[in-house]
């Protein structure tokens, strides 16, 4: 138990958030629109492999993450196009997008398994990252890590600041008074869903780009659902979002440092722990009362005229 | 105003909501014979070696046929317990837990009892596995009664939940004790009568697992057709305020539903382990659970139509391992197409809800 280093610990926690923090970041902006994918799973998954693919390829990380966000995009399309025009139910349709990512990514992902990823850089920022304790802490990182804490503050600033934000809230709240308000309800959630699947896929990159760093068939291991998960614990809050990953991130850094330190506890149950964790966080965001859910999330909208 | 629009019927098509599964069907046929021959294969060929070759051809056939029931039976008993909750607006999608634990609280005490011969002994694991299953289940449904927590996510995280304890449990507790330290239980199927799940009538597949699929659905239309429960599941997804109004109480249906379903999808795992799988391993479940999801779509989530979604669905299953086997074809293939069949399904649905207008309306109101 002595060999796990706290700065260390602290320093991977950035880097193990970052995923969930990319995609719960990403869904948030989704149900701000009123519009439930479940899908997260399906389109990490694939941005995953695609982003692996592609890096491996090309030799460039930053030609994979872009290619991934354009695969997550492309594969939220599908739900988009199902769910907004043909009007269908959106939880079986996130959870067969879900379910058709799986299959997809192992599809894709068969002549890539036990290759090595074509690595991306860390940042090493000058004097900062020099500084004892802090500096390993914080300023070590791959420029992801920083990408994904300013997707924050943008996304934080746009919704709550500007007059697009405003739209995408109101057509969230309340899709018939912003359809009569002459709001366009379908084009507004499209973008937001195509924004989704983006963050979605980034963040599945960087699981296979960065954090393993090779292709492993279903390596996203609930990450999507975790993602979901901290939405509703954040109720639908940026700066939120952040805090629920990275505690999130802690509790799975801590237990794999566990692992590896050989503790008495056997393997299975310190895997089992995020997601005991997740279900238990959740209940106490249930107990406190899901404040913050949009208003027409998860409805169906069909202008009748 | 665009040219095509969508006019909300009244009440839904039933020609057209029992149509669309086919329709569905063919559309993904095509759809994945194009995605066929852009992974290198004969469109027509695949389709032919999916569909048809492991029902009708004399080399494969006498085979592949009794595997469609083997398959189809977990399918099934999974979607028929899933269907009820669905279509209350309850979301389990974490059949496959259940399913999981359903196996090992059954198995595990069968295997408490080895070598014992009674009679009582499968009975009893038959009784524990959907013991097992349900109380699975019973976790996000009390969560959700309780304390209103979402269902949908807990039923899935303990999915993961489960797979580390049948990974704990097959290459610890359960582990067989004469297996050279090899992971896995004792065979139930092979080493121990008392508690194997055999095929009843040879060369049919027919086990005592497909047995309580085909008493699951008739079970099931009862309760749906002529029963008060199946009528409050039925308001209380077409309008949950009237079923308020009308004296349904949610929590009763919330725990009735999801209980159901996990002891269906319990008992699923228990026939699996002890019949087809064999015994608990760390990978004895195969994706059943979710695949059971498309299932209970497929079948519009009513009673007979499942089971010929399951078998469908099954024959899909025995298809793609023989297009593995003779085209080489990867096994993703077959969990994409199945994919696909969902989202045709989901989208065709609007046929049936929707009269499609074309042109500009005379009179706009």
């Amino acid at each position: 138990m002595d060999s796990i280093n706290p700065i260390l610990l602290i320093a991977s926690l950035m880097v193990a958030s970052t995923p969930i923090l990319l995609a719960a970041l990403g869904e948030m902006v989704v149900e701000k629109a009123g519009v439930l994918n479940l899908g997260v799973e399906g389109m990490m998954i694939t941005g995953a492999v695609v982003g692996f693919a592609i890096g491996v390829n090309s030799g460039s990380s930053v030609l994979g993450f872009a290619c991934a966000a354009l695969a997550g995009a492309a594969l939220s399309m599908i739900f988009a196009f199902i769910t907004q025009v043909l009007l269908s139910n959106q939880v079986a349709t996130g959870l067969g997008l879900t379910l058709f990512g799986l299959g997809l990514s192992s599809l894709i992902g068969k002549p890539y398994v036990g290759i090595k990823a074509p690595g991306f850089a860390k940042l090493d920022i000058p004097l900062l990252s020099d500084i004892p304790v802090l500096g390993p802490i914080l300023f070590r990182h791959d420029p992801m890590v920083y990408l994904s804490l300013l997707i924050v503050a943008a996304v934080w600033y746009l919704l709550t600041y500007t007059r697009a934000g405003l739209i995408l809230r109101a057509v969230g709240e309340n899709h018939s008074a912003a359809h009569a308000l002459g709001y366009k309800v379908v084009r507004v959630r499209f973008a937001a869903i195509a924004f989704g699947g983006a963050m979605a896929g980034l963040g599945g990159a960087y699981v296979s780009l960065v954090r393993v760093p090779q292709w492993v068939e279903g390596m996203t291991a609930g990450a999507g659902w975790i993602a979901l998960a901290i939405v509703v614990f954040a109720s639908w809050r940026p700066w939120r979002i952040l805090l629920g990953a990275y505690l999130f991130g802690g509790i799975t850094v801590l237990q794999l440092n566990l692992q590896a330190a050989g503790s008495s506890i056997p393997v299975e149950y310190l895997s089992m722990s995020p997601y005991l964790v997740t279900i238990l966080v959740l209940v106490i965001i249930s107990v406190r009362g899901n404040h913050g859910a949009p208003g027409s999330l998860g409805r169906v909208f069909h202008a009748s005229q | 105003m665009s040219l095509i629009r969508l006019e909300k019927r009244a009440a839904p098509s039933r020609t057209l909501a029992g149509l669309t599964p086919i329709l569905a069907v063919i559309a993904t046929m095509i759809a994945g014979g194009i995605m066929f021959a852009f992974l290198g294969f004969q469109p027509l060929e695949a389709i032919r070696t999916i569909f048809w070759d492991p029902l009708f051809d004399p080399q494969f056939g006498p085979y592949s046929r009794p595997q469609l029931l083997v398959k189809a039976g977990p399918l099934i008993l999974i979607a028929t317990g899933l269907a009820l909750g669905f279509k209350a607006g309850i979301w389990n999608i974490g059949a496959e837990g259940q399913y999981i634990m359903g196996a090992v609280v059954g198995g595990g005490v069968g295997l408490a009892f080895y070598p014992s011969e009674s009679g009582l002994i499968f009975p009893l694991m038959v009784l524990a596995g959907a013991l097992g299953g349900w109380a699975w289940a019973m976790i996000p449904a009390t969560l959700k009664t309780v304390f209103g927590t979402n269902e949908i996510l807990v039923s899935l995280m303990l999915v993961y939940v489960a797979e580390n304890i049948l990974a704990s449990v097959s290459s610890g507790l359960l582990r067989n004790p004469d297996g050279q330290g090899f992971p896995g239980s004792r065979n139930l199927a092979r080493d121990y009568p008392a508690a194997s799940n055999p095929e009843l009538i040879a060369n049919t597949g027919m086990h005592w697992g497909v047995v309580a699929a085909f008493i699951a659905v008739i079970f099931a239309y009862v309760l749906m057709t002529r029963h008060k429960m199946g009528f409050a599941i039925r308001l209380a997804g077409d309008a949950p305020r009237a079923a308020r109004f009308a004296g349904v109480s949610p929590s009763r249906l919330i725990l009735f539903c999801l209980g159901t379903a996990g002891a269906l999808a319990g008992l699923a795992g228990l026939f699996e382990v002890t019949g087809p799988a064999g015994q608990i391993t760390i990978d004895f479940n195969s994706g059943y659970g979710f695949t059971a999801i498309i299932v209970a779509f497929l079948g519009r989530l009513h009673p007979i139509g499942i089971l010929f979604a399951g078998l469908l669905m099954a024959l899909t299953y025995i298809g793609g391992e023989l297009a593995q086997l003779m085209l080489g074809m990867p096994a993703a293939a077959i969990q994409l197409f199945q994919g696909m069949l969902l989202f045709f399904l989901l989208a065709m649905d609007v046929f049936a809800n929707y009269r499609v207008r074309i042109g500009t309306p005379e009179v706009t109101t």
